[in-house]
């Protein structure tokens, strides 16, 4: 039986932002059905990994590919990437003042679906989604992330993920900045929009997350590598003696 | 249909470029001079006073030099344009019996179904006369009067005479000075006391035929305790020359009254726009100015609002949009006189492909204004290298005791907001789109629904071209 083709595969993928080498050869690959963590701690390159496989325009890519369904998309514009299934969720999203989340969501929609979508069915999937995230019916008339506090960002994130149902989604520190509460509803609407024939890569700096989120596997990100790779195992064991047991033989190798 | 093919391929997606062959019964001869003002009174059969203000205006004009501070005024041959022209022997009040051709115009701007919709009142002038006006019955059950001003002077010569050319004396400026000389046209509203006026009243300014100038003229007189919304169209086909439009607009606001004035301005991009609007306000009077300024060549125009009595408040809300090769020079005066008085201004600009947008603004504050408040903030949306941004603010504060900011701010489409909207599925236009309408939302969302949709619809066409 030949192997099946993964969803999504990073394949030696380095990184650049201002000249400077951020990832420096990565390689990861996302079956359907699966949640893949990756843990590192602070300026191990996990932003600029999210950000350079959504093709933000100051993250080159200098070598690699980052391939969906098969196909190469690594120098495809994040628009094109996101009609095509992938979703990125910001760990700082930008505040588009003016424009209404409602207004926003249905253009993302329409722009993903390829074509206008009735407004009673969005209706009706906006108001069941923001009701499973808690978050109050006036929100849809807010101006995108404008005035919002951090959590209400967060809501918002996993909010169009929800209304754009992606195959591929990333999830760049979704659970910084959240209290318990707001963590559980969170983690559990990206949960609950999670099947066997979709994937996730969910960065974090904690696992705590992935209580609710439980991964197949857990990576660790370290100076732009992947430099270990365990099961859900590998996320506690991080939890319980911190990064530095694992990173400092590295680090030590590096200076 | 030969028209509409004219409308599509208009310059720059100019949808109004169309132009009638209209049949002008008569126009003065080209150029300025006391025989072409003579003429124009003779004509509206004008009393004496007035006729006179004319004659002292022109030496006023005449006297001043052209303003040199501002835009590029060089282009303006004063002696090659024609000062009045006429189409229609009267004013129509049913739309049945304006003429086809002046018709098929006001369709095309869908003025009949505007109206239909919501207004009361429409007042469309077409060249220098009002062709047509109508007004609901329960209005002048009210005893409110909105008529053409030429149609004022004949029928209400008493209030015209008091106010007008009061608030804006013709010696104010050489335009204000222009346009009392030769004035035509325009609207006169008068909202007597405790009168409240639910829908707007609108009028739609056209200027039709080659190097025309228009130079309407409006009064608005609110009494005490009344409220009335006005708002005005403004758009002109393309012509080679350059055509003039300078209006003048005079706004009385008293005891408890409110007024907001509403203009979406689309002329054409050879019309210079010089434009003179004032209002005062009395005794916890409120007088409110919004403006959207696309279309012209240059566009000067500085609502100002004069704060009179304490309780005073006013508010300047402008947008502006200069694309290739306009300068609109837009932004608000706003003079305190009074203590306990407020004011705020928000300009937003936004300039693309080469096009300047200057805010000029005044905030004065006398002596003897205690405790009074004034916000001015200005942002500016810059969509290319090529476009420019500038503020001239001024302020002249003789009293201590003020609150006064000014907020002013440059930016540029974020490549951030970009990638966040574009990581959606949006495409890099919309995503333009987007943010652009975003930034004018907090001026469009003051419009009526209709006025609205018209001018977001009117940005994108302009967005459109630039992005392409």
């Amino acid at each position: 039986m030949p192997a099946k083709k993964p969803l999504f595969q990073i394949d030696n993928l380095h990184v650049n932002v201002e000249s400077r080498e951020i990832v420096k050869g990565l390689s990861l690959k996302v079956g359907r059905g699966e949640v893949h963590a990756i843990m590192g701690p602070n300026a191990s390159g996990k932003s600029t990994l999210a950000n350079a496989i959504m093709g933000h325009p100051r993250y080159t890519v200098t070598k690699g590919r980052v391939l969906f369904k098969g196909e190469d998309i690594t120098a495809l514009g994040p628009d094109e990437k996101a009609r095509r299934g992938l979703f990125l969720a910001f760990q700082y999203p930008m505040a588009i003042p003016g424009v209404t989340m409602v207004n926003f969501l249905r253009s993302a929609l329409r722009a993903v679906r390829g074509s206008d979508v009735p407004v009673r069915e969005f209706r009706t999937m906006l108001k069941e989604t923001m009701a499973k995230l808690k978050i109050d019916e006036d929100f849809a008339r807010r101006y995108v992330n404008d005035g919002f506090s951090g959590g209400e960002m967060k809501r918002a994130e996993v909010l169009q993920m929800g209304i754009l149902q992606p195959d591929m989604a990333i999830l760049d520190e979704t659970d910084s900045g959240l209290d318990i509460d707001a963590l559980r509803t969170v983690s559990e609407g990206i949960s609950s929009l999670m099947n066997e024939d979709r994937g996730m890569l969910v960065i974090t700096h904690y696992q705590r997350i992935l209580n609710y989120v439980p991964p197949d596997f857990v990576h660790v990100l370290f100076d732009g590598r992947i430099i270990k790779s365990g099961g859900r195992e590998l996320a506690q064991e991080l939890e319980a003696e911190g990064y530095e047991r694992i990173t400092g033989v590295v680090s030590e190798v590096a200076s | 249909m030969t028209d509409r093919k004219a409308i599509e391929i208009a310059e720059d997606g100019y949808k109004w470029g169309f132009h009638d062959e209209a049949k002008y019964l008569f126009r003065t001869e080209k150029g300025l001079s006391r025989k072409v003002v003579q003429e124009i009174a003779g004509i509206k059969e004008e009393p004496e006073w007035m006729r006179e203000m004319r004659l002292r205006a022109l030496e006023v004009f005449e006297s001043k030099p052209m303003p040199a501070w501002g835009p590029d005024l060089s282009a303006v041959n004063l002696d090659e344009m024609y000062y009045y022209a006429r189409a229609s022997d009267r004013a129509e009040r049913d739309w049945g019996d304006v003429p086809d051709y002046i018709r098929r115009t006001f369709d095309r701007l869908g003025i009949p179904e505007a109206e239909r919709k919501f207004l009361a009142g429409v007042g469309a002038q077409y060249d220098s006369e009002t062709v047509y006006h109508n007004i609901r019955q329960e209005l002048s059950k009210q005893g409110v009067i909105f008529v053409d001003m030429d149609t004022a002077v004949r029928e209400y010569p008493d209030l015209v005479r008091r106010y007008f050319g009061t608030i804006v004396p013709p010696g104010d400026n050489k335009f204000s000075a222009l346009n009392s000389a030769v004035w035509s046209g325009g609207s006169f509203i008068y909202v007597p006391e405790g009168a409240r006026v639910d829908v707007p009243l609108q009028a739609y300014f056209r200027i039709n035929a080659e190097n025309i100038g228009q130079f309407e003229r409006t009064l608005i007189i609110a009494e005490p305790g009344s409220f009335v919304h006005y708002i005005e169209g403004c758009t002109a086909p393309i012509y080679t020359s350059n055509s003039l439009h300078a209006a003048v607009v005079e706004v009385i606001v008293k005891k408890g009254a409110r007024v907001r004035y509403s203009t979406v301005q689309n002329w054409s991009t050879n019309v210079y726009n010089l434009v003179t609007k004032r209002s005062v306000a009395y005794e916890d009077a409120v007088i409110e100015w919004v403006d959207g300024n696309l279309g012209s060549k240059v566009t000067m125009k500085y609502p100002a609002i004069y704060l009179m009595e304490p309780g005073a408040r006013g508010e300047v809300l402008s947008l502006s949009f200069a694309g290739r090769g306009q300068h609109q020079d837009a932004g608000a005066k706003a003079v305190h006189a009074a203590p306990y008085t407020n004011s705020v201004i928000t300009s937003k600009s936004i300039s693309k492909d080469g096009g300047r947008a200057s805010y000029r603004g005044l905030v004065k504050a006398y002596r003897g204004a205690k405790g009074i408040r004034s916000s001015v903030r200005c942002d500016a949306l810059l969509l290319d290298e090529d476009s420019r941004s500038d503020t001239y603010p001024t302020m002249e504060i003789d009293e201590r005791d003020v609150t006064i900011s000014h907020e002013a701010s440059v930016s540029k489409v974020s490549e951030e907001q970009l990638f966040y909207l574009r990581s959606r599925g949006i495409d890099e236009q919309e995503a333009t789109k987007m943010i652009v309408n975003g930034f004018v939302e907090p001026v469009v969302k003051e419009l009526p629904m209709e006025y609205a949709v018209e001018l977001n619809r009117l940005i994108e066409l302009q967005l459109e071209g630039a992005i392409g």
